[in-house]
């Protein structure tokens, strides 16, 4: 059951529902001394919503990372679609999985326009010489992309604003423009980190539309969020990772009902005080040089 | 709590956006002033301004103006046009389509410019005023009315920002003057143009002639003044007056109609640049015009290493060595090592290719590197390859490159039987040798305009802003940022090359010394980046006039001397403090540099 990634068409990454996208298994990272993530499993199926939860500096976003190619995991592979990850992000963008930024990374002086077509990079084969020579071959893969950015800029809404320099848009705009830029390199896998930081309630809602039409499209998200009512909207499936270790999986409600998530994110009654675990882990990271930037047991201490 | 928390007070609460000139002038006054002493200005130059034609360009003849006089009459009829046009004279008004005081002031200013240094000039050569004719006096008299009636009229006041009283009287100074310095630009400040019309395409392209007739004419004027008074004046006349059409909105308009028609427009643009030895009765300045074309193409080539993939280098004019010492090699020169005449095509071959090599195997193991380290490699290849070829010379390394000396006597080039040492003659002009190699130089400049063109506006073009623009996104978009770097370094280098194998034949020798990294005569590495990066990076014409520019002003005014690094300097120091995108803006870069002002918000492709 294996589908091309590169068919084109209304969703050219997608693959049959069910069928395993992204496969993590047993990944670990370790920089130098501290362990950002251990031993992480997460499974995301084609046509599924995923999410990742956590509190701050829980290693989100490394493991993040991890799945993109940014980092090489110390431990444990990344399968996607059965095939090991390549260790580079461009590659692992050709292969199939496109990602957005926490802090929105657009190229700010391109279009709108130009910015989708810049995620067409790995769809399209012009090199330098057919773009000097300027062959009908040229002209029809540039039309052909052009026209593919512009169907994906009214997928998000963005049509009216083609022309527009990116970094003029306004900050929801901005967001959506990240996802068709990712969206344009055809992936069967769709990464969004934060998608909605900073956002008022209108625009996550109208994001919340946008995942789910994208996952309709028959491209599987796995999405990392701290707006929680968001996630669990959204979800098919949320994991939620707390000192870079997973706590559980499940759906929305089984991750809702577990009191280790309650406690990771909204603390434990101060009665109970921080365990004797807690305290201890707390004392580690403070004897060590660089003290991870956990914030769970901090935060239970804050309140 | 802080003191900074009390309400700020509005020192002497002048009316919002209260407009109003100096010296309280009334309006009509101060137009109608600007506007006669325009007139005026024309009027002086048909007389005479010295007795004696000691002074250069022949001051002294009554009703036929010469030398710096045509330049105020060119600056003075600006004026007058400007002038009237702000009254809303019915078909004048076309000129001004973005208000017609900023660009009456800025004519003013280069009317009053050139007429004064004249005067100055002839009365600092000829020792004492008492050398001015009537005429004189009345050209310095008129411009100075001109300048004074410009500068009065009204003009929209910028409102102080509010001050803390209690901040020190030093930061009241810096206050006041900034708000000085607010009123200075919002005086010269002009409007948004309106949008040029449809015309009818024939008009437009006959605008597109005239405006590139009008380039070549100013362009040609400049090179051949033959005297440094003049050149000085040309430009005072040329900054000025380019500054008051810009305001007038003209060029906003000339370029809204160059982009639609881009094609003819770079084909006209060659075809005048063709036109230029035709102009010229001999070789003299045929000569600077094929050093500038050098000069300018390499610039243009660094422009897509700079310009479009944001890779700093600073030892690129080492790729034009490469070049020039491949074909020189391969030229038949007595002096090369290798008894070889290969065809030009076939130089031209060798020495691209040559340069590509070393593009690549510079490239290689730098182009992981981010911003400053690429810098510095490419800093030490440049010195290094000078080096080199100053020891390969049979003593300390192996016999290539004959040392110090060079690679002598490269013979002419001969393509199908055209001789480019002799002269030729076409149509009763003659063609002489530098004029021969401007037509062949102007091809390679084509080339290179092309290259630049088509891989900037395609998938790799795209793929090299991205990666300047952000390295980390770029890569998750599937950008191979070492192979696009990579190969924007090595299209880069090869078109240097290129221009280094007709460099080699013009210049008969090839020696290290003319590929410093900075010297006072371009090009080298620093002012080719300075071309660049004054011209306007990322754009085709930005690079052409800087290097012009950066070519010109050193070799027209000689008087500089050992002054003339420090005087680059220093303009260089200014432009980038009032210009920073330099004087051919790409949209782009306009709009991160001028953020909050007269940018536009939408990016139409008339980029370059």
């Amino acid at each position: 059951m294996t589908t091309d990634t590169t068919t084109r068409g209304a969703a050219p990454g997608a693959s049959a529902p069910g069928e395993a996208v992204l496969d993590a298994r047993g990944v670990t990272m370790r920089f130098g001394g501290l362990t950002a993530v251990r031993n992480v499993d997460l499974t995301v199926n084609s046509g599924e919503i995923v999410g990742l939860i956590g509190p701050n500096g829980a290693g989100k976003t490394t493991f993040f990372n991890c799945l993109t190619g940014l980092y090489v995991p110390t431990e444990g592979e990344v399968r996607y679609k059965g095939a090991v990850l390549p260790p580079k992000s461009f590659k692992v963008t050709a292969a199939g999985i496109a990602r957005t930024f926490q802090n929105i990374r657009l190229f700010a002086n391109m279009t709108v326009l130009e910015n989708v077509l810049v995620g067409r990079h790995t769809r399209t084969k012009e090199g330098l010489w057919s773009a000097l020579l300027r062959g009908p071959g040229f002209h029809r893969a540039e039309a052909a992309s052009r026209a593919r950015a512009m169907e994906l800029l009214r997928f998000v809404g963005l049509d009216g604003k083609a022309e527009h320099l990116a970094r003029n848009l306004p900050y929801g705009e901005q967001r959506k423009l990240e996802i068709a830029r990712a969206l344009a390199s055809e992936p069967g896998l769709l990464l969004l980190d934060e998608p909605t930081a900073g956002m008022n309630p209108q625009e996550t809602r109208a994001t919340e539309e946008l995942v789910f039409a994208i996952r309709d499209q028959g491209i599987a998200v796995l999405v990392i969020e701290h707006d929680m009512r968001f996630i669990f909207n959204l979800c098919d499936r949320v994991a939620v990772l707390v000192q870079g270790e997973k706590l559980v999986e499940g759906d929305s409600a089984t991750v809702q009902g577990d009191e280790r998530v309650v406690a990771a994110y909204l603390g434990e009654p101060f009665e109970n005080a921080p365990g004797a675990e807690e305290v201890a882990e707390v004392e580690a990271a403070e004897a060590h040089a660089d003290t991870p930037q956990d914030a769970a047991p901090g935060k239970e201490n804050d309140r | 709590m802080t003191t900074q928390t009390t309400a700020p007070e509005t020192p002497s609460a002048p009316v919002a956006g209260r407009t109003s000139g100096a010296l309280g002038m009334p309006a009509p006054v101060a137009r109608a002033l600007a506007t006669g002493g325009g007139v005026l200005s024309v009027v002086s130059t048909f007389l005479a301004w010295t007795w004696t034609s000691e002074f250069p360009g022949d001051l002294t003849v009554y009703g036929y103006p010469g030398g710096l006089q045509v330049l105020v009459l060119i600056a003075g009829a600006l004026t007058a046009l400007f002038g009237l046009s702000s009254y809303g004279v019915k078909g004048l008004t076309g000129l001004t389509p973005a208000g017609g005081d900023g660009a009456l002031r800025f004519a003013s200013l280069a009317a009053f410019g050139t007429a004064w240094y004249t005067v100055i000039a002839i009365s600092s050569t000829l020792g004492g005023v008492v050398n001015l004719e009537p005429g004189g006096y009345l050209a310095a008299a008129a411009s100075l009315i001109a300048v004074l009636g410009a500068h009065t009229l009204p003009f929209e006041r910028p409102e102080p920002d509010p001050l803390d009283p209690d901040e020190s009287a030093w930061e009241h100074i810096k206050h006041r003057l900034a708000h000085g310095w607010q009123t200075v630009k919002a005086s010269y400040a002009g409007g948004t143009p309106r949008p040029v019309g449809a015309l009818p395409s024939y008009a437009e392209i006959l605008i597109i002639v005239a405006i590139l007739a009008l380039g070549l004419t100013v362009f040609t004027y400049g090179i051949g003044t033959s005297y440094d008074e003049l050149f000085i004046g040309f430009l005072i006349t040329a900054g000025f007056g380019f500054a008051a059409l810009n305001k007038a909105g003209l060029v906003a308009q000339a370029s809204q109609i160059t982009a639609r028609h881009q094609n003819i427009t770079m084909v006209g643009a060659f075809v005048a640049a063709a036109l230029f030895p035709f102009t010229q009765t001999d070789d003299q300045y045929a000569t600077v015009g094929v050093y500038i074309l050098i000069f300018a193409t390499v610039a243009l080539g660094l422009n897509i290493v700079v310009g479009l993939a944001g890779l700093l280098d600073l030892g690129y004019v080492a790729f034009l060595g490469v070049g020039a010492y491949a074909a020189a090699l391969v030229s038949g020169s007595p002096s090369s090592p290798f008894d070889v005449h290969f065809p030009f095509w076939a130089a031209v071959l060798v020495g691209a290719a040559a340069s590509l090599v070393f593009g690549v195997l510079i490239g290689a193991p730098t182009l992981r590197l981010r911003g400053d380290y690429l810098a510095i490699v490419t800093l030490g290849f440049g010195e290094i390859f000078r080096i080199t070829a100053n020891n390969l010379d049979g003593t300390s390394g192996p016999d290539l490159t004959n040392g110090s000396n060079g690679i002598a006597s490269i013979p002419n080039l001969d393509i199908l039987g055209f001789d480019f040492g002799a002269q030729h003659d076409v149509g009763g002009f003659t063609i002489g040798r530098f004029a021969n190699y401007f037509f062949l130089m102007l091809i390679i400049t084509a080339v290179v305009v092309l290259v630049f063109r088509r891989s900037g506006d395609s998938r790799i073009g795209r793929a090299w802003v991205a990666i300047r623009e952000d390295e980390t996104a770029a890569h998750a978009m599937g950008i191979n940022g070492f192979r696009v770097k990579l190969i924007a370094f090595a299209v880069g280098a090869s078109l240097a090359g290129l221009a280094g194998t007709v460099q080699a034949h013009v210049t008969y020798t090839v020696t290290p010394e003319q590929y410093l990294f900075a010297g006072p005569i371009p090009p080298n590495s620093a002012f080719l980046l300075a071309a660049v990066v004054l011209g306007g990076m990322g754009t085709i014409s930005g690079p052409l006039i800087g290097a012009s520019l950066l070519f010109l002003i050193p070799n027209k005014l000689q008087f500089l001397g050992d002054y003339q690094l420090l005087a680059f300097g220093v303009a260089l120091i200014l432009l980038m403090r009032f210009r920073p995108e330099g004087l051919i803006p790409n949209r782009r870069r306009q709009l991160e540099f001028h953020e909050e002002a007269e940018a536009p918000a939408v990016l139409t492709k008339a980029g370059a």
